[in-house]
């Protein structure tokens, strides 16, 4: 029995993000091969796979860094803009922008991708809220110590820049820049690859934390299937550009379907 | 009674690609479930009792068959519904009850047993309160409410986790083997709420070690060894 | 017909040392950066006989706009007597025949570095600023490429973000010159390091303000009567520098930008630093006749 995206659907509702036969070449390379996805809203959408997989390409393309060759994507959010109703790949550059900068969170694996590494840590998640349009200085205080707060930072260092803090709270300053515009997507590309064991607890466990609080809809890539496993409720395994399976959580894990996937488990320590 | 479940024809097996054969568990397995009743899975060791109850819940996908659940939103085929609304289902009606929690590290035992309560949108106090009740029931001691079950032993992280999947009344409740190991005292108190549960309409099928332990609460088995006939009344039935 | 016909008899260099075809240039982008006030417009920037640097960008301007009945007038940092102003003034009079003025009433057009006159310019007068770094976001935005698309979306966050920096880091916003000023509410320009008590000159001001650097060969333009609105948060007010209480040991004359004049004791005097403004401090003082025109700042205040 084969389930697909287009499984029939009774109880929910409408995806929050919408993507359909997205391909994506890099000269021959073809990094992303018509692939379609939906996160559902307040749902942990796990992508998984080797590297090369397309895993990460696909999470820029959902970040609209990269535009694909091919495909549509729609986020549905509350009250979308209408600038923002359409296709986002068809957008014009700036609007492009704005939707990156005020809707769509992202955590990335390397923190030099993602931070201004010798602004303080609060200007980092302030530089966000000033995209915005925030002009009060005491209310950017507030609101980037709150969220940098929700990330579970320390706020006696917030002030400090991140070139000065450890991987962990590099990654715990990206995540309130994420966050404080509550956004409607967060995209976390490999967010505790490279931390140290416990460390990626910690940062686990935020994570899961804030997606309870606030029930945002978070699309996860991670070549490590404990982090998966801990944080998404639904998977999609990647391999070469193709998404081979895509199941709950714990169908994934427990009862792969694809040769592929079933490698993939139990190659797992 | 109210129809919950009805199961027709369920067959599951396993492809393991890089053994490149086929495992067959179960075929052809078809009963039906009332609101209230409660059915007792039987059968050999690897007769697919655990199998089966994996398979309602969609950790596995079956191979054919249906699984046509009475959800509140309408009648929802678990065998090739949705995913998204198989974890619907699962945060609201469904629930699956084992012997092991997952735990989580920097999560206390009030938070992980309230989870299923706010996940269904009760209110944070309100759910902790209810929580630390389910605790006391079980017998886990008040010392432990806020400490971290990532380090109990093995009975006080079970206790919890029974805690936490009785806590939100369901529709459809699976047990898999949840007495096992479990202290008497505990054992009790998870028999009382069993039957609480049952009383108020929960239909349960279980798989149990020993199922002296809720005998009182069994009104149907469920033979899964191949030869026999599925399904049998329960009344005199040699355990 | 022949061909010298058509042409001008030879000359050693055309009127204002600039050749024809670049004048017209710098009045196409002249006429460009008015068009749409605070936006960086690209020019050639042809060579002129003083190094880039030094005011290479605010000469051609000026020597594209003067005929030979220009006033000119030339500061340098508020002095018409420095080096530089002094050089420029003379180069230009000897190449366009202009009269020269260190009077800023009866300039027609003045060309300065790093200050504007303390006496209000009217309608009919140019300021010409020579900027060294045109490009407002070269601070937060290294490439110039991206810089511009922030430009054309009018995406400031990061020049809020180096204010927030300066008051976290010490309390108080610590941009000195060339403070990051919005026009007509849409392009962010740096205004030439023009100290903060200059900016609020250039917000509905009478006359036009043309900021050209030869160097980077950018110009861009305040026309007159547009908002220049330096970036401030709405809770922590624009301050100028605290120059308000001071008096110059030379001319007496009080709340004015200052030089600050260090002593052998370490203590320090100040003397005004628009150099004609004390002049004629001194000649109202001494007797004379002077006209003395209407100043920004009034007792150290800029009315709002």
């Amino acid at each position: 029995m084969t389930l697909t995206l287009d499984a029939p659907r009774i109880i929910t509702t409408k995806p929050l993000l919408r993507i359909e036969n997205v391909s994506k070449s890099y000269g021959d390379v073809r990094a992303v091969r018509n692939v379609s996805a939906h996160a559902f809203p307040g749902e942990v959408l796990g992508i998984v796979g080797e590297s090369g997989s397309g895993k990460s390409t696909l999470l820029r393309i959902m970040n609209l860094e990269e535009l694909p060759e091919e495909g549509t994507y729609h986020l549905d959010m509350d009250n979308t803009p209408e600038a923002y109703s359409g296709n986002l790949f068809e957008m014009d550059r700036f609007a492009r922008r704005m939707l990156c900068a005020t809707r769509i969170g992202i955590v990335y694996q390397n923190p030099h991708l993602g931070l201004l590494m010798k602004h303080s840590s609060s200007g980092n998640v302030a530089e966000r809220l000033l995209v915005a349009g925030e002009r009060s200085f005491a209310n950017l205080r507030a609101k980037a110590k709150d969220a940098l707060d929700a990330s579970e930072f320390p706020l006696e260092r917030m002030d400090a820049p991140p070139a000065q803090l450890s991987g962990g709270m590099q990654q715990r300053v990206q995540l309130a820049k994420a966050i404080a515009l509550e956004p409607a997507l967060l995209l976390l590309d490999e967010p505790t690859t490279g931390l140290d064991v416990s460390v990626q607890a910690l940062v686990l466990d935020t994570l899961k934390r804030l997606q309870q609080d606030r029930q945002i809809t978070m699309v996860i890539v991670s070549h490590d299937l404990g982090v998966i496993r801990t944080l998404a409720d639904r998977v999609m395994v990647m391999r070469r550009g193709e998404v081979v399976e895509t199941g709950l959580s714990d169908q994934i894990f427990q009862d792969p379907q694809h040769p592929y996937t079933q490698q993939l488990v139990h190659a797992k320590l | 009674m109210t129809r919950i479940l009805d199961i027709e024809s369920l067959t599951k097996g396993f492809t393991l690609h890089h053994l490149g054969n086929e495992l067959e568990t179960f075929n052809n397995i078809s009963f039906s479930l009332d609101a209230g009743e409660f059915v007792l899975l039987k059968g050999a060791n690897g007769a697919g009792k655990s199998t089966l109850l994996r398979t309602l819940y969609r950790s596995y996908l079956p191979r054919a068959g249906k699984v046509r659940f009475q959800s509140s939103h309408g009648e929802i085929d678990l065998a090739c519904a949705a995913d998204v609304d198989v974890a619907h289902i699962r945060k609201t009606e469904l629930g699956f009850v084992t012997q092991f929690l997952t735990a989580r590290p920097r999560v206390s035992a009030e938070a992980i047993v309230a989870e299923p309560l706010r996940q269904a949108s009760v209110a944070t106090d309100e759910a902790l309160d209810e929580a630390r009740e389910a605790l006391q029931v079980f017998g886990v001691k008040p010392d432990l409410w806020k400490a971290y079950p990532t380090t109990f032993s093995g009975g006080e992280q079970q206790k919890v986790n029974l805690a936490r999947e009785l806590i939100l009344p369901r529709k459809l409740l699976l047990l898999d083997e949840p007495t096992a190991s479990l202290d008497a005292k505990a054992r009790e108190a998870l028999v009382t709420r069993l039957k609480a549960l049952k009383d108020g309409g929960t239909a349960m099928i279980g798989v149990f070690h020993h199922p002296d332990d809720v005998l009182h609460l069994i009104d149907r088995i469920v033979d899964l060894t191949p030869e026999y006939t599925h399904s049998e009344e329960r009344s005199d039935v040699a355990l | 017909m022949t061909l010298s016909k058509l042409t001008k008899p030879w000359e050693a260099m055309s009127y204002g040392f600039i050749d024809g075809s670049a004048k017209r240039e710098m009045r196409r982008k002249m006429l460009k950066a008015v068009a749409v006030p605070g936006c960086q417009m690209p020019y050639a920037s042809r060579e002129v006989p003083m190094a880039r640097g030094w005011g290479t960008g605010g000469l051609q301007v000026s020597l594209t706009l003067v005929k030979p009945t220009t006033r000119v007038k030339v500061i340098d940092q508020g002095a018409d007597d420095s080096v530089n102003a002094a050089s420029i003034r003379r180069f230009i009079a000897s190449v366009a025949g202009t009269p020269t003025t260190l009077d800023t009433l009866e300039a027609d057009l003045i060309q300065s570095r790093h200050r504007i006159p303390e006496e209000i310019m009217c309608e009919d007068q140019i300021l010409v600023l020579q900027v060294p770094n045109p490009e407002p976001l070269r601070g937060v935005q290294p490439n110039m490429s991206i810089a511009r698309q922030m430009h054309a979306d009018a995406d400031y966050g990061r020049m809020w973000l180096q204010l927030y920096e300066q008051i976290v880091r010490s309390g108080r916003v610590m941009q000195g010159a060339s403070y990051p000023s919005l026009v007509h509410g849409r392009h962010v320009m740096t205004p030439s390091p023009i100290p903060r008590w200059d900016v609020p000159k250039l917000h509905m001001s009478r006359h036009l303000t043309i900021l050209s650097a030869g160097r980077e060969k950018r110009i861009f333009a305040v026309p007159p009567f547009t908002r220049v609105e330096p970036l401030v948060f709405d809770d922590v007010p624009y301050q100028v520098e605290d120059h308000a209480g001071l008096t110059c040991y030379r001319s007496g004359a009080k709340g004015f930008f200052m030089n600050e004049i260090p002593q052998d004791d370490g203590s320090s005097v100040y003397e005004v630093s628009d150099s004609e403004w004390g002049v004629k401090a001194i000649r109202a003082k001494d007797g004379e006749d002077v006209i003395q025109g209407e100043t920004w700042y009034k007792d150290g205040e800029m009315p709002q």
